[in-house]
């Protein structure tokens, strides 16, 4: 049995301990927000926090979640800033990898208040975005921090 | 044009509220809204246009009278629009029901959009080809403003003024001369029995360019913006129905192969695994049939790709195990070097090459190369389908939902119209979605398990079962005269077409000729373009673009390499060789007939963005450091002009860098200007992955690549720095944007390579030739 929290609530699992954390998140715990792209931690649409930082919920099993507070985009309080920007920017085109991308980018924010275009690049490019919306989510992520700076 | 009412759209509110499934665009947030649309005393507004005028060339002209139900205005003033098109990124659930709203003159914020079904009564559902505003602009505006129409003169009865001293504000009907002024929710129930205008046999007036409040201004934005933001919107993936499982399938790994026989025991001791099912392998033409092989059904997704790994299968042979790319490679280059079929020419190439080769003139041949491609759209294929008393319901991020009720009733041996085919949001689509192949295995599956099934492919599956762009060779050759011009031009393409998975016997690619190569707009007096014959050894299909990005890059990179052999700058060749402005001849087909009458190809707009990319660009202005240079390429497709200039930057390992990119379009009217840019630097974006990363290979008829380790896109540190679009101000009609900024984009850089380092690359990707 894990014992964890999901956006503050307290949940346990006993199922298949070797389970991504993705697919409990989504199969099991029915929060669709966190989306499936790769199953190898390679694409970054699975995107969540653990303990407030960025991980690949796609390739984190089951057995490394207890104890640990989860974060997913359900549980971001809207508009979170980088919500905002990703809006006033108009970032999206299909929309399907964005919820990772931002879960990735307010991770970066909470470490680097005002990251450098090399800082985003270095953060970002585990984040793929097949419609090619980077230069859209660069700026988004400069706005972000300049309204929480 | 005639238009009528009916009440469709409830029948189709209800039937997918029954399902319990949830449905695209968050509409559980809005379910209020529909019971507003549901209750009584709403205007409906339906449309069907007569003749075709309104329908795009090639679309089913709706033969029964409950075509085309389009919009609603419930009494609470909430105004429902069908988005008849699929949302895969391009932005076409936005744009048509804007353009409704304009001509309407609604109030975009009490403006609901309903995602359609799949039904023939909506015209043409599929949402490729770059054509869904282009294809539906005029009906659109025809709609919105029939309903303006008709609200005014309701509003004209009750006040006992005539229409004619009535206007519109958004959402407003006024009086000016007495002040009245009345909401469209609180005269809708009286607007929807007013007669329609000219008995819908003619147009009604449009707004002037200058009223619009929606169309073409930079404040639109998607209307999933929100949901997209907050995880909330839904996508195929995340479509549920109760009582669901889940299924995987191990497809067979060569094309064409079945099940010998399988051995699932320790599958079935997966937790969470449940059966087996073997999926019959279809019978060629392959289609948009399920693949076959073994599919593994559990409780949850994982446990479904878990047990796959424990599944032993043996397969039978395919006369596909013997596609090997490197030897298949030099099959295609073989055919592309001798005569092939001949698709479009001009004077007399081979009279040409003799007196020039005969004259001192010089012969320049080449030959290009581009490898097969695969969509990888971020959501893999999936999507869930219930069978259930002879009908099927489906939930799938599908480009064609009319494809998904074709394909499913062919399979399953019932009838279209008891196939009902919800579309989510796509994650994606690229052209892959319009094959719904994963749809109709979800459904083969439920009527064997007599409950919903998901099927989610994984991204290994994506990429090894696609329906891949096809590999190609071309092969150019050209008679160029003393000042450098070209006094003939040779082009032969060779590939497996499209067609092939429609008809196994399929070897040219008739259908893929327009996608610029039969249409060259150069100033040459003798010019030939050839089309060499292929077998098909996978699934072929269309991506982004299609054809368009290995003609574009052999045509454009071939350009400067003529321009470079006669010394000259590259976008001056490129002026030149594009001449000067006229209409170009070309042989229309009669379904063309729109084409020709509406958007001919018109060198002065080619010209134009040519022009202005190059000034954007700074273009023979900016100093060029070693390493670093700039090349361009100009290409039209799916109606839109576009040029293109590449910077690059080549490190001293012969990494390649793109700081600077400068697009200008000319796609005539558009809708959403932001969304425009959006796709143009998405396009660069794509555009790099194919053209640094791109290629799929086989060996024994298996796909070598798995995962994006083997099959890498841009990211964010190898995609352009800026992308820079500027879109050419237009009255003309609308053309396509999602797929027009990809061709240029290869060439472009290629050109830029060569002008940094001097290597001239003929094969995609990049990545494949060690530049120092």
């Amino acid at each position: 049995m894990v014992r964890f929290k999901v956006n503050g609530k307290e949940r346990s699992f006993d199922g298949d301990p070797e389970m991504p954390l993705l697919w409990y998140l989504r199969d099991v715990a029915s929060l669709p927000g966190t989306k499936f792209g790769c199953g190898q931690a390679l694409c970054g649409a699975c995107t969540v926090h653990q303990n407030g930082s960025a991980i690949r919920s796609c390739t984190t099993p089951m057995s490394e979640v207890g104890g640990s507070e989860i974060t997913t985009i359900e549980g971001i309080p809207a508009m979170h800033p980088v919500q905002k920007a990703w809006m006033e920017i108009r970032v999206p085109q299909c929309g399907y990898c964005q919820t990772g991308q931002i879960m990735q980018a307010i991770s970066l924010l909470k470490e680097n208040k005002n990251p450098s275009d090399q800082d985003i690049d270095t953060a970002m490019s585990g984040n793929i975005c097949r419609c090619g919306t980077y230069q859209r989510i660069r700026a988004a992520i400069h706005q972000a921090a300049k309204e929480t700076a | 044009m005639k238009l009528i009412e009916n009440v469709s759209l409830m029948a189709a509110t209800n039937a997918a509220s029954k399902t319990g499934a949830r449905v695209a665009g968050a509409e559980a947030g809005r379910r209020r809204f529909l019971q507003g649309v549901l209750a009584s005393g709403v205007f409906v507004l339906s449309a069907r246009f007569i003749p075709g005028t309104f329908l795009a060339e090639g679309e089913q002209n709706p033969s029964s009278l409950e075509a085309g139900l389009w919009m609603s205005i419930a009494p609470d003033g909430m105004v429902t629009i069908i988005a008849h098109r699929s949302e895969m990124g391009c932005g076409s659930r936005t744009a048509l029901p804007l353009i409704v709203a304009d001509e309407l003159d609604a109030d975009w914020s009490k403006v609901i959009i309903k995602q359609a079904i799949g039904d023939p009564k909506y015209g043409d559902q599929d949402t490729d080809g770059s054509h869904s505003v282009r294809s539906s602009f005029d009906l659109m505006r025809q709609v919105g403003a029939t309903g303006r129409v008709m609200l005014i003169s309701a509003a004209a009865e009750r006040w006992k003024v005539p229409a004619k001293e009535c206007s519109t504000e958004p959402h407003f009907v006024v009086h000016g001369a007495s002040g009245r002024k009345v909401g469209y929710g609180e005269i809708a129930a009286e607007a929807a029995k007013r007669p329609v205008p000219n008995n819908g046999n003619v147009p009604v007036p449009l707004k002037k360019r200058s009223q619009w409040r929606y169309i073409g201004k930079e404040t639109n934005s998607l209307f999933d913006l929100r949901d997209i933001v907050t995880g909330k919107a839904v996508f195929g993936m995340d479509a549920t129905m109760p009582g669901m499982v889940f299924a995987s399938v191990e497809h067979p790994p060569v094309l064409g192969q079945k099940v010998k026989s399988h051995d699932d025991q320790a599958a079935l001791k997966v937790p969470g695994v449940k059966k087996t099912i073997v999926i019959e392998t279809f019978k060629p033409p392959h289609q948009f049939q399920p693949l076959g092989g073994v599919a593994v059904i559990a409780d949850n997704t994982y446990a479904a790709f878990k047990g796959r790994k424990s599944l032993k299968i043996e397969w039978d042979e395919s006369p596909h195990s013997s596609y090997n790319s490197a030897a298949y490679r030099k099959t295609l280059e073989e055919t592309s070097r001798k005569p092939c079929k001949v698709v479009r020419n001009v004077g007399d190439v081979d009279a040409a090459f003799a007196k020039g080769a005969a004259g001192g003139g010089k012969i320049i041949e080449a030959e290009y190369y581009a490898p097969h491609l695969a969509h990888v759209s971020m959501e893999p294929p999936v999507a869930v389908a219930e069978y259930k008393n002879g009908k099927v319901i489906a939930f799938a991020p599908t480009q064609n939902p009319q494809a998904v009720q074709e394909t499913i009733a062919s399979v399953l041996g019932i009838k279209k119209e008891d196939v009902t085919c919800h579309v989510t949001l796509l994650g994606g689509g690229f052209g892959r979605k319009s094959k719904p192949d994963q749809v109709a295995e979800a459904a083969v599956l439920s009527k064997q398990l007599g409950k919903p099934v998901k099927v989610v492919w994984s991204r290994e599956d994506d990429i090894h079962f696609d329906f891949f762009h096809s590999v190609a060779a071309m092969y150019m050759k050209a008679a160029v005269g003393a000042d450098g011009r070209p006094t003939a031009w040779l082009q032969r393409t060779v590939y497996p077409p499209i067609n092939s998975t429609f008809d196994a016997s399929a070897r040219y690619a008739d259908d893929e000729m327009g996608l610029g190569w039969n249409n060259l707009p150069f100033d040459i007096p003798n010019h030939r373009a050839e089309n060499g014959p292929a077998d098909y050894h996978v699934r072929i299909g269309w991506l982004r673009s299609v054809a368009n990005i290995y003609h574009a890059f052999a045509i454009h990179s071939f350009a400067d390499e003529l321009a470079k052999a006669a010394d000259k700058d590259s976008v001056q060749y490129l002026l030149d060789l594009i001449g000067p402005s006229r209409t170009v001849p070309l042989q229309y087909k009669e379904e063309e007939a729109d084409e020709k009458q509406r958007y001919p190809l018109d060198t002065a707009r080619l010209r134009r963005v040519v022009e202005i990319a190059a000034e954007k660009s700074g273009w023979g202005k900016k100093p060029m450091g070693k390493g670093r240079g700039m090349g361009i390429a100009a290409h039209r497709s799916f109606l839109t002009y576009v040029a293109t200039v590449v910077e690059v930057e080549v490190d001293a390992k012969g990494q390649v860098h793109i700081p600077g990119v400068w697009t200008a379009l000319d796609a005539g009217t558009v809708i959403s200007p932001d969304n425009v840019r959006n796709q143009f630097e998405g396009a660069a974006s794509f555009g790099t992955s194919l053209a640094l990363f791109g290629e799929i290979t086989a060996t024994n008829g298996v796909i070598d690549q798995n995962n994006f380790d083997t099959y890498q896109l841009a990211r964010m540190n190898r995609a352009p720095k800026n992308v820079d679009v500027t879109i050419v101000e237009s009255d003309s009609p609308p053309a396509g944007v999602g797929e027009p900024g990809v061709p240029p984009f290869a060439p472009a850089l290629y050109n830029a390579v060569f002008a940094a380092t001097g290597k001239r690359v003929r094969e995609l990707p990049l990545a494949k030739t060690k530049l120092v």
